[in-house]
């Protein structure tokens, strides 16, 4: 059959090619631009090349903010996943109480990033936080301020806090996706607790387990407003991860070139791990089908 | 193997039951013999599976009992009863190969790793799925999976009672016919006690020694095969049985005889005065198309089917069927129909009514 052209069609496009570039590309290329010059000020630009480039690998500041943002990450998901698969497993299945825990989770979720760091920012002070005031009061050093253990464990339990219930949101769809029957078989077949989990549960769930792990991985490699309010990155740069170092060294010091290229390679390690868990991801279904 | 009892059995799934209307199983008594195989054959939501639900202990009865050989089992748990169950849609584990799917419930109470081997290739050979013993369940068809859901059922040969819930309705006609048989074969070499449900009235008939229909929470006939077609205890086990099913045709009955429309039916046996909604019930293949006398009917169609030809007609308005012989034909003067008189049945508020034999 002869292929019809037609290149009219490239004009149906044109709203949504003009958008892009104007929210996307015209700015991502504003940093391009950025990252390969240099300025003395008086809006004077010079060739730069590769330079910030190679001096943004080469610095330390970069790696152990990039080695602090993995951490916070990992430890974010060791704790996150389980936990929401465990709180969906015990919901109740059906009923008032099932709605009931339904939308008493959902709450964190509708709470805005700086709102939710302010909760915590003040829940955690000695003076006057719920928190802050009673462990005190117990005796244990609690001051996320000076205390470098104390700032990440705030702001890990605060994430933990905030985002648990999307886990186990999308844990519990998977749970009930699956029909009665597969639980009546398993009576049957005189499975345990734990052969159900791991045999029928687990695997049923796989699909929605990996858009969580997705999910809560790019979130939190992005993660900036809640850590900032509450500690500034700080005590020292205990708890300046990626994002917070890059606006650093944006706003705070005004080295538009690295921070030029440090966007740039934030951007494509992002791209980078997105790849690989949706190739992971595809794998899966494919072998669930 | 068991016989199983049931005592005064009931069944709600409204926590408060206020008629019997609100019964999803209406009072029942029944020994299920042991070493017998039943099907258990009813038209969909009529209490089918729910009965079997509750003798496997998926479902707690709101009343009665159900007993294991005389032992009270009515709280006890699934795994206590020890019975295999199979269920109208797959279930596989898909993570696991399909020997460990076959091997899962041995595997679970404990048993012998040889045993559980030498089982486990057994099963695999008599569904059929040798070679694919090692594939993982994952990604086969919707046929293998089931043929897998039955080797489960079948892998372990200490059950009380095998009990099937339509097992081969996602199975093609082929398979379905194989399997039946190879289910039929298993019982005759195990002696299990076995309860199918359907509602195909062939893979009912075909399965079991006796058959035992329900109809809107009620048992309402057991028997063999042949009793069903001969004697239905109810107008929907003939009507459900056969097929087409029996006529039932409103009449009035005094002594030897039924008047329909003001034309007499002559009866094989004598009655006393009936009371209630009274019908004679004549299978179509004891109907004959005649050119006079007997009723006054109007063909509607002719269905030929290949064995035997199915003639639709019209009888005082409401439809009668009539099976004809392949060789018999059909020609337009043959306006009446005649019964076998031997055959023909007579019901009281849709219960068979005995007659004496004159």
């Amino acid at each position: 059959m002869e292929k019809t052209v037609n290149q009219k069609a490239w004009f149906l496009i044109l709203p949504v090619l003009i958008l892009v570039a104007f929210s996307a590309v015209i700015p991502l290329m504003t940093v391009v631009n950025y990252s390969v010059q240099d300025t003395f000020g008086q809006n004077q630009f010079f060739w730069a090349g590769l330079e910030w480039f190679a001096e943004m690998l080469e610095s330390d500041r970069m790696w152990d903010a990039l080695g602090r943002q993995l951490m916070f990450s990992a430890i974010i998901l060791t704790i996150q996943i389980p936990l929401g698969v465990f709180v969906a497993l015990n919901m109740p299945k059906s009923g008032f109480w099932s709605s009931f825990c339904l939308v008493v989770m959902s709450l964190p979720l509708l709470i805005p990033w700086n709102v939710v760091g302010t909760i915590w920012q003040i829940f955690g002070r000695v003076d006057i936080g719920l928190l802050g005031y009673t462990l005190d009061a117990l005796g244990i050093s609690y001051n996320y301020t000076q205390d470098t253990f104390a700032a990440w464990a705030t702001i890990i339990v605060m994430d933990v806090w905030h985002w648990t219930s999307l886990v186990a949101l999308l844990a519990f769809a998977g749970l009930k996706s699956i029909p009665d029957a597969y639980y009546q078989a398993a009576k049957i077949d005189q499975a345990s607790r734990w052969a159900i989990f791991r045999y029928i549960e687990l695997p049923k769930m796989m699909g929605v387990l990996m858009i969580a792990i997705l999910l809560r991985f790019m979130d939190s490699f992005m993660i900036y407003t809640e850590p900032f309010v509450v500690t500034g990155g700080g005590p020292g740069n205990a708890t300046t991860l990626l994002s917070i170092d890059l606006v650093k060294m944006a706003l705070g010091q005004f080295d538009l070139g690295p921070a030029a290229a440090f966007s740039i390679m934030y951007y494509l390690v992002i791209l980078l791990i997105s790849y690989v868990f949706y190739t992971v991801m595809t794998t899966v279904e494919k072998n669930e089908g | 193997m068991a016989e199983i009892t049931l005592d005064n059995l009931a069944h709600s799934y409204s926590p408060n039951p206020k008629g019997e209307g609100d019964f999803a199983l209406k009072e029942l008594n029944h020994v299920w013999s042991d070493g017998e195989a039943y099907a258990l054959l009813g038209a969909s939501g009529c209490g089918k599976s729910t009965l079997l639900n509750i003798i496997s202990g998926l479902l707690h009865p709101s009343q009665g009992r159900i007993l294991f050989d005389g032992k009270d089992v009515t709280q006890a748990t699934t795994a206590d009863r020890n019975i295999a169950q199979v269920f109208q849609f797959p279930v596989v584990y898909d993570t696991m190969t399909v020997r460990a799917n076959l091997a899962f419930p041995l595997k679970n109470r404990g048993a012998d790793p040889k045993y559980i081997a030498e089982r486990v290739q057994r099963i695999g050979a008599m569904i059929g799925m040798e070679a694919e013993l090692d594939k993982r369940a994952r990604g086969l068809t919707a046929d293998a999976k089931q043929k897998i859901s039955l080797g489960r059922g079948m892998v372990r040969e200490d059950v009380n009672a095998l009990l099937f819930d339509e097992p081969l309705t996602v199975i093609d006609p082929h398979m379905k016919w194989e399997l039946r048989t190879q289910l039929k074969s298993l019982h005759h070499d195990f002696g299990h006690t076995m309860i199918y449900v359907t509602h195909d009235q062939t893979e009912a008939l075909t399965f079991a020694d006796k058959v035992v229909v329900m109809y809107d929470g009620r048992v309402v006939q057991i028997g063999t095969p042949q009793e069903l077609f001969d004697t239905p205890q109810h107008t929907f086990v003939g009507y459900f049985i056969g097929s087409p099913g029996m006529n039932v045709i409103p009449a009035t009955v005094t002594g030897k005889h039924a008047i329909v429309h003001g034309n007499e039916v002559e009866l094989a046996r004598g009655y006393d005065a009936l009371d209630g909604k009274v019908e004679i019930g004549v299978r179509p293949e004891f109907v004959r198309l005649t050119d006079g006398p007997g009723l006054p009917v109007t063909i509607r169609r002719v269905e030929d089917v290949g064995r035997h030809k199915i003639v639709r007609a019209d009888l005082f308005g409401s439809p009668i069927n009539i099976l004809a012989g392949e060789d018999q034909s059909i020609s337009p003067d043959m306006t009446h129909i005649s019964f076998d008189p031997a055959r023909v049945n007579v019901y009281v508020n849709d219960w068979l009514k005995h007659g004496k034999a004159a």
